[in-house]
């Protein structure tokens, strides 16, 4: 699979050349929280980030349950608490990103698939709102054609999300953010517990997003989804990104990564040895 | 064992029915799932003649695709649902409902939807009864986590609570439902590990359900394919 891809990959590069579209320097972030009373304490949940994204690029951003993840895309897509304070640059397309910016670009130029099904409307058929993002005529036909590409069945648009499972509310998320003209998708957590094939439905329309010249930021925490599906790996643990890396340096007993949590992470997969640090 | 011994020449009698009861089961797992068929309400069956088992001190992998009943019957197993028709049994026994933690212990997805948000941890960790200092050192849950809301605690942190609780309850049995999906895997690693360690120490037999074949391939000692079991004439065949 990953073979394919890479080939893939190349032969595309001949189709149009990619450009920066996000980029992420010096990021930090941290919370002002009150504790007993009046005293104040700031909490740092980002210290250093740094990352790019180019379009037609997929970028995995991998790091442990609770280390900031989500609270980048947020922070992307302006979304964040009024505690919270950053620092650093977001620039998008070449240009610093602004709360306004944000405001104006997100759900148009920046979607996101978010990491809870709980962000579907719960009094809205699922066909429906895929539809309310569709521009434009064939509104139903378009959803159809979107249903089939990330291998839903036509009834599921006559369901309620309460009727779904948890692998097709998913798919049902991320057929949203395919429909939307969006050219930087902020996907956070969108593949944990599907089974084989609904996550094989469910990656396959990000990869054609890419290809489309998009650019993918794929936030997960399962190191396997990210080397099948992404360009590139962001590393991220204890608030910074740790390492930069290639997916075809994941191999072997990890010798080709530099820093030594990568290495751990690669060696704990239950298909690596299964290794506790 | 010479527990057993010694009562068994005191009552005769209720040896020999012990006894065929055990028959039954001979040769056979010890937690039973029996001819389990669920739906719910008048829909079409999830499941029909369902038939699973586990040893204690085994560890059986179940894997089937997203929304095809795993977790259903899980939770029959573990009583939070009655099937419409089939028995769940332990040694053939029925289990029944007392006022006492179930046999067979269900750990979640989500730790943070099975947790009260407003109690502290160690409240939470007492819904299972007791807890020992060895449990706690055995899950590396550390002392001063128990103070804490479950807001200050991180997914991998409070899974270890969830399992803290249900072995808590001294099952027989463990049902680990996706119990470590949302969890990086350096953190999956160190709680199967501990998982594998307590099911040796204390024989206790797993179920676990996950959609990561080489997961299950890592952690159980057979694989059941929930589609396989599933269909009632596959079943049979």
């Amino acid at each position: 699979m990953r073979i394919n891809r890479a080939s893939h990959k190349q032969e595309e590069g001949t189709h149009f050349r990619s450009s920066r579209l996000l980029e992420v320097t010096d990021f930090a972030l941290s919370f002002t929280t009150y504790t007993g009373g009046l005293k104040e304490t700031t909490e740092q949940a980002i210290k250093k980030l740094d990352m790019t994204i180019d379009t037609g690029e997929i970028v995995a951003v991998v790091g442990a349950s609770g280390s900031g993840k989500s609270l980048l895309a947020n922070a992307i897509l302006g979304m964040l608490p009024a505690n919270a304070t950053v620092s650093g640059l977001i620039k998008y397309k070449g240009k610093a990103l602004t709360l306004q910016d944000q405001v104006q670009l997100r759900g148009t130029e920046i979607a996101m698939i978010p990491q809870s099904v709980n962000s579907l409307d719960p009094l809205m058929k699922a066909g429906k709102q895929v539809r309310t993002m569709i521009k434009g005529k064939n509104k139903k036909e378009k959803q159809r054609e979107i249903f089939a590409a990330v291998g839903l069945d036509e009834k599921v648009e006559r369901n309620y999300p309460f009727q779904l499972s948890g692998g097709m509310a998913r798919r049902v998320l991320i057929a949203i953010a395919m429909v939307s003209s969006a050219e930087l998708i902020v996907a956070d957590e969108p593949t944990p517990g599907l089974d084989e094939q609904a996550l094989e439905d469910s990656i396959r329309p990000i990869r054609l997003l890419a290809d489309q010249g998009k650019g993918v930021m794929f936030i997960t925490h399962d190191i396997g989804t990210a080397l099948r599906l992404a360009d590139k790996i962001v590393v991220f643990n204890d608030g910074k990104t740790i390492e930069t890396a290639n997916v075809k340096d994941f191999y072997g007993k990890g010798e080709a990564l530099r820093h030594p949590y990568t290495k751990q992470l690669w060696n704990a997969l239950p298909q690596n040895g299964f290794h506790t640090p | 064992m010479s527990e057993f011994m010694f009562h068994s020449n005191l009552n005769n009698q209720n040896n020999l029915i012990k006894n065929k009861l055990q028959l039954k089961s001979r040769g056979e797992t010890v937690l039973q799932a029996r001819e389990i068929s669920y739906r719910y309400g008048t829909g079409s069956w999830i499941m029909e003649d369902v038939n699973l088992g586990v040893k204690p001190g085994e560890v059986v992998g179940l894997t089937g695709k997203s929304g095809a009943g795993k977790t259903t019957l899980a939770k029959i197993i573990a009583g939070y649902l009655k099937p419409n028709h089939g028995r769940v049994t332990i040694d053939g026994y029925l289990l029944q409902e007392k006022n006492a933690p179930h046999p067979v212990q269900l750990v979640w997805q989500h730790p943070e939807k099975v947790i009260n948000p407003r109690w502290r941890m160690e409240k939470t960790l007492l819904e299972g009864g007791t807890y020992t200092d060895e449990l706690l050192q055995d899950l590396e849950i550390k002392k001063d986590w128990l103070r804490r809301w479950p807001s200050e605690l991180s997914g991998g942190e409070l899974q270890r609570i969830c399992l803290a609780r249900a072995l808590g309850a001294s099952p027989g049995y463990l049902i680990a439902d996706e119990m470590t999906t949302m969890l990086d895997a350096i953190t999956q690693a160190q709680i199967w590990h501990t998982v594998l360690h307590m099911v040796e120490k204390k024989n206790i037999g797993v179920l676990a359900i996950s959609h990561d074949n080489a997961l299950l391939n890592r952690v159980s000692d057979r694989m059941v394919d929930f589609s396989m079991i599933r269909d009632k004439y596959e079943t049979k065949k």
